[in-house]
């Protein structure tokens, strides 16, 4: 159990850092978007002037190669669109997934069938390939950190969708939801008023699991150049850029790298001890 | 056996049906002019017309659909006026950018995605399964809980990151290895082998960390059963025990896993393709995304998709060897 209070403590900082971006580059009196061709050697094709990739007093996690701009400030607002994303294509997915489940465990034989078909073909499908064709055919104008969060929804609900059912299911055979029906409620005041309070919280405890893995999805889309546009700063189109310059400039690479990992393992610790504490009797030999 | 054979490969079939239908139907149904988005970026105006002709855009949606499936069972021609493209057998569409049958586009790439896939495959194996046994014969030993941190630091590093890691310290650091590019299997097996080595890794490291953990999950439940109770009291070497008993309770779940990992390795390739610059189905998927060339993701999309739902029909099937106790009806 200790180990969820350290991913806990790093979230929060996470979350601090995003909510606080504007005031921590002007503390360090930088900003994002801004280049400084001063600060890179240009005799050697760009790489940063000084030690570790340009860390210096004014620049805390140095520069970057080429362009100059700074990679607090960039790591800093990275941390907006990741956890931004991330917690936006939970949402969807939760509110999908829950709106589908519902109608599965409450409809009847064919309804259920057919929704459990289509849950079953949407865990099928390849999300990462499905997202990245989707990600083709929407025009460029749309707000890009919105649509990666409702394509990474879209694509990832259908976890979410069978546990509903799941729970549904086995809640409409309570006395107190017969108890309900027989004081004339319908099935849509069923399902909202007696089964959702019941499912909400093991949907919050899955949530909780999804988000490390949306965090990875929105990295990797921005890795491979389709998420966020520059001249908007993610982790995972840094890293990608980085991967031009690992051989010269390492430090350009261990950063956004660290970033992620440290993103991902601190939601995962959370989620997993948000897990363990809704349900005790797994914490054994599970992981 | 054959009976449920049989109805496996009609579902199978039916899911894949259904699923073109949806990739048919998202692709060039909702964009406002497929023939525009077939153009591409830069499009003139006889350009246009001429998708248009060969399309057959203005025939209703469902006939488009039909000359499609048409297409990927017999063949078809994609003609407008003096020239005709010919599109063979099973036809997944014309790239008017590349002006090649989607298909051949595909095929090219498929030897690089499978030695990527199949060397990973074998190594995340080994390495998970392995892993696992240590940790599950052992729990709570020093091995078991180093493994258990390795593998959840594991969880939270994804493909790009530890890739990239690997390549500073192996080709930058400790300059043991070339940067990666790719040799085919028949013109030098060893440089083969050699430069898809950190690809293989990368790949095998991120999937074993769930085969470990599922590995040594199983053989904790499986070794806590009363048969293997029975097997010890009866003075069965624990080796014996372990080896023709435990062992072999372990597979089924591995082997579920596996039929779905193999699948969708396809869509993890995407990842370790671009950054190991193998010019596989996942470096065309990509490729084919930035020109914005659609005959071309369909088609990529629709062979993922195909790869999961067979690579799920072979797992079940291979649980019938693998446990006996599993029936087929």
């Amino acid at each position: 159990m200790r180990h969820y209070r350290v991913g806990l403590a790093i979230v929060a900082a996470l979350v601090l850092i995003a909510l606080t971006a504007p005031l921590l580059t002007a503390l360090e009196g930088q900003d994002a978007t801004g280049f400084h061709p001063e600060l890179v050697n240009s005799a050697l094709g760009g790489l940063p002037n000084g030690a570790l990739g340009g860390i210096s007093a004014d620049h805390w996690l140095g520069v970057e190669p080429g362009t100059g701009r700074d990679i607090f400030a960039r790591i800093v607002y990275g941390a907006q669109v990741s956890l931004g994303v991330a917690i936006g294509a939970t949402v969807v997915q939760v509110l999908i997934g829950t709106t589908v489940g519902l109608a599965a465990g409450m409809g009847g034989r064919l309804a259920d069938g057919l929704l459990t078909r289509g849950i079953d073909l949407m865990m099928a499908l390849p999300e990462l390939i499905f997202a990245i064709a989707l990600l083709v055919i929407v025009p460029a104008g749309f707000p890009r950190p919105l649509l990666l969060a409702g394509v990474i929804g879209v694509f990832g609900w259908g976890g979410t969708a069978r546990l509903v059912r799941a729970q549904t299911l086995s809640l409409r055979t309570r006395d107190y939801v017969a108890a309900a029906r027989l004081a004339g409620a319908g099935r849509v005041r069923v399902a909202r008023r007696e089964i959702l309070p019941g499912v909400v919280a093991p949907v919050l405890t899955y949530a909780a699991l999804l988000l490390p893995g949306n965090i990875v999805s929105e990295a990797g889309l921005s890795f491979l150049g389709i998420g966020v546009r520059p001249p908007t700063p993610s982790w995972g189109q840094m890293l990608s850029n980085a991967s031009v310059w690992f051989r010269s400039d390492p430090m350009y690479v261990i950063i956004p790298a660290a970033a992620i990992f440290l993103a991902v393992l601190a939601f995962t610790l959370l989620g997993d001890g948000v897990r363990k504490a809704a349900n005790p009797r797994t914490t054994g030999a599970a992981s | 056996m054959t009976r449920y054979l049989l109805r496996r490969i009609v579902e199978t079939l039916a899911v894949l049906l259904l699923l073109s239908a949806c990739v048919y139907a998202v692709f060039y149904v909702l964009p406002g002019d497929p023939a525009r988005l077939i153009c591409g970026k830069i499009c003139l105006p006889d350009q246009l017309t001429a998708i248009h002709q060969k399309l057959g855009l203005d025939q209703p949606l469902w006939e488009q659909y039909l000359h499609f499936l048409q297409g990927l069972v017999a063949g078809r021609d994609y003609s407008s006026g003096p020239s005709v493209n010919h599109c063979p057998a099973p036809c997944l569409g014309y790239s008017f950018q590349t002006d090649q049958p989607v298909t051949g586009l595909l095929l090219d790439r498929l030897p690089v995605s499978l030695s990527l896939t199949l060397g990973a495959a074998v190594l995340w194996l080994v390495i998970g399964v392995g892993t696992g046994l240590v940790s599950g014969l052992r729990p709570g030993s020093l091995a078991d809980r180093a493994l258990t941190a390795v593998a959840l630091a594991g969880t939270a590093t994804p493909v790009f990151v530890l890739g990239l890691v690997l390549l500073l310290v192996f080709c930058v650091y400790l300059a043991w290895l070339p940067f990666p590019g790719y040799v085919p299997l028949t013109e030098d097996p060893v440089a083969w082998a050699q430069n898809l080595l950190l690809p293989w890794l990368t790949l095998a490291l991120t999937t074993a960390v769930v085969y470990s953990r599922l590995t040594r999950t199983t053989l904790l439940e499986i070794l806590a059963e009363d048969h293997i109770r029975t097997l010890r009291a009866y003075g069965v070497p624990e080796r014996r025990i372990i080896g023709r008993h435990a062992l072999r309770g372990t597979l089924t779940p591995i082997i579920t896993l596996f039929g779905l990992h193999v699948g969708t390795v396809l869509g993890s390739t995407v990842l370790t393709e671009s950054l190991f610059g193998l010019p596989g189905l996942g470096k065309l998927l990509i490729d084919a995304v930035n020109t914005i060339d659609v005959p071309v993701v369909v088609g990529a999309t629709l062979l993922s998709g195909f790869a999961i739902v067979v690579g799920n029909t072979l797992a079940d099937l291979l649980y019938h060897f693998a446990d006996p106790r599993v029936h087929l009806t």
